[in-house]
């Protein structure tokens, strides 16, 4: 068991490396590629001001007159050092500002991945207990239909419904505009965070639940619960018995496996919401030409999402009996 | 003789039910193609006037000579919505089609052309979903240097690794068939027995992954656009609109987000529904249900 355990820690530590190792060889390409001048991105509005012996100084500071196979090994011996640069447009080391805008997001996406779990279970529940009635009708629909919704639509609905006419939460922002950082209390932040997570969970339900549905409409039609009910067991009883076992494993572990999908929402929920998470820090990147900041978010992002799936496969070998016999790597 | 008439017509009802769902799914794909069809020729029967802005007409609430109202300029935002679907559906076809040639190519790549191939294809698609996929849009429309090629490109690209898992995992299944196997003895090439055996069997796979990737496809196109990164201001692109749109919100303007987003959400739909109609009738142990 230990030894297995070993193994797997060893085996997903090769993957992992690989993988970061591609993610930055291929974003690096793409990066270097890129018609963009970072010279020109980083001087922008002051281009008439900056001769061209100040463009070569700021050329060479930067060592882009440099070949580019020399300058990726000089930035990921740099990387590796867990120095990413500094960001262009907050001017301050690209790993910090990840850090502290993650730090925003996690909250976010925590709370988001939490509820949308729940109720999606929850649903997936029902809908298969229930199946082939209307509540089961429903719950498929709202599911098909969330699964075709734009995740920053959702967000402007809520908007204009929750903050807007109903009045009862801030339009934007993390934290109250013109309040000192220090006087920001726990209850403004979750009064800021409440939309943009609502948006994220309402969005996210809709894959867990059905296929939650799914699972529990096939381990219903098994023949062990055939012999259960025949021998009188029935609804909630039933469930609790022979079906919240069977389901609650793959359900926990698609969870886990989402992390990419909650990322990409965040994304977008942050802008709407104008959150200053890491979202909205990506989407600056990209807009303002921060490379630096857009390879480390890049990177990060693998890493996260490899933190989910490594979890997901981690519970798995846990909880799974079948797991635990130790046969399988 | 009662017995079998009472066989016979239960039968005859059986299959009058089944002809009724086959014909249910069919009516729904048409409806939905229909409506697809409808908002593409749409957009074309505007005319520059329906997109010009008339100052007098600022701010209107929904009417019924402006079913979604105007925007802050007069523009009339039925038109505009219209004309921005018609777009969306566009570049979602395009980025669709390219994802499915991709898919097709390495899927079939993967399961004929040996071990190496294969491994290559996996470790490919595992990059490729490594990283969120609106992280990788983002960083392709950078690279690209954003506007209306970045966001194309970017969604063309990133679509196809689903269906080329799909694929794969199909045309493996196929090659292991007797003919398969009897026409690689024979001293078929690989290429020969991909594109005359295996392909023709993925063709319905295939159509069913374009319909399919198409949702995701025009959503993201959406996202991306709405975040600034993609087609250009002057279009008047869902993702532009609902962006232009959250400026308004906070004054009371709801219907500049509320109806453009409807309809984007039941185009999508409607591919998807077309899509899932597809893939039951064509699927043989689906089709008879």
């Amino acid at each position: 068991m230990l030894r297995d355990f070993g193994k797997w820690i060893v085996y997903n530590s090769i993957k992992l490396a690989a993988l970061l190792f591609a993610v930055c060889a291929v974003s690096f390409t793409l990066v270097s590629l890129s018609p963009i001048d970072p010279v020109q991105a980083y001087i922008g509005a002051d281009m008439m001001r900056v001769g061209p012996e100040q463009r070569q100084a700021i050329t060479a500071y930067w060592g882009l007159d440099r070949p580019p196979l020399e300058r990726f090994g000089q930035w990921l011996s740099a990387v590796l050092r867990g120095d990413f640069g500094t960001s262009m447009i907050y001017r301050r080391p690209v790993l910090e500002v990840i850090g502290e805008r993650f730090a925003a997001s996690i909250w976010l996406m925590g709370a988001a991945w939490t509820l949308s779990g729940i109720i999606g279970f929850a649903a997936g529940v029902v809908a298969a207990m229930k199946r082939g009635t209307w509540i089961d009708r429903a719950i498929r629909w709202y599911c098909y239909t969330l699964a075709s919704t734009p995740t920053f639509w959702m967000g402007l609905l809520l908007l204009t419904v929750f903050a807007v006419w109903l009045g009862l939460f801030p339009v934007g922002l993390g934290v109250p505009a013109g309040v000192l950082a220090g006087e920001v209390t726990a209850g403004d932040r979750l009064q800021h965070m409440i939309l943009p997570a609502l948006t994220l969970s309402i969005v996210g339900v809709a894959n867990i639940a059905l296929h939650t549905r799914q699972k529990l409409v096939d381990v219903l039609g098994s023949d062990y619960v055939l012999f259960a009910r025949a021998r009188g067991e029935q609804g909630l009883t039933l469930f609790l018995r022979h079906g919240l076992r069977n389901v609650a494993l793959p359900a926990v572990t698609l969870q886990f496996a989402s992390f990419s999908e909650l990322f990409g929402g965040a994304v977008l929920a942050e802008q709407v919401f104008s959150y200053p998470g890491l979202g909205q820090a990506t989407v600056e990147a990209g807009l303002r030409g921060d490379v630096p900041l857009l390879l480390g978010i890049v990177l990060f992002s693998a890493v996260f999402v490899f933190a989910g799936n490594l979890a997901a496969d981690a519970i798995y070998r846990m909880l799974d009996p079948r797991m635990k016999e130790g046969k399988a790597v | 003789m009662s017995r079998t008439a009472a066989v016979s017509s239960a039968l005859e009802a059986e299959r009058g039910r089944a002809l009724n769902r086959r014909k249910r799914a069919l009516l729904w794909s048409a409806g939905a193609a229909a409506l697809l069809a409808a908002v593409w020729g749409g957009g074309y029967l505007f005319d520059a006037d329906s997109f010009a802005s008339r100052l007098e007409l600022r701010n209107l609430p929904p009417s019924w000579s402006h079913p979604f109202g105007t925007d802050w300029l007069g523009r009339d935002m039925f038109a505009r919505t219209i004309k921005g679907l018609g777009l969306s559906i566009r570049v979602g076809l395009t980025a669709a089609a390219v994802s499915v040639v991709i898919a097709a190519a390495l899927g079939l790549a993967a399961a004929t052309m040996g071990r190496a191939a294969d491994r290559a294809v996996t470790w490919l698609i595992d990059l490729f979903l490594s990283v969120p996929h609106l992280v990788t849009l983002i960083l392709i429309s950078f690279v690209l240097g954003g506007g209306a090629k970045g966001v194309i490109v970017g969604v063309a690209l990133t679509h196809w690794p689903h269906l080329t898992r799909v694929i794969r995992a199909e045309a493996l299944y196929l090659k292991s068939a007797e003919y398969v196997q009897i026409s690689r003895k024979l001293g078929k090439s690989r290429a020969w027995v991909a594109s005359r055996h295996l392909l023709p069997h993925l063709a319905p796979q295939l159509l069913v992954g374009l319909l399919l990737i198409f949702p995701h496809a025009v959503l993201h196109e959406a996202s991306i656009t709405f975040l600034g990164l993609g087609l250009s201001p002057h279009e008047p692109a869902i993702g532009i609109i609902l962006s232009e749109s959250m400026r308004y919100l906070s004054t009371g303007l709801w219907w500049l987000a509320v109806f453009p987003g409807l309809c984007l959400l039941i185009v999508v739909r409607a591919f998807d529904v077309l899509g899932d109609h597809l893939k039951a009738l064509s699927d043989p142990r689906s089709a008879q249900e």
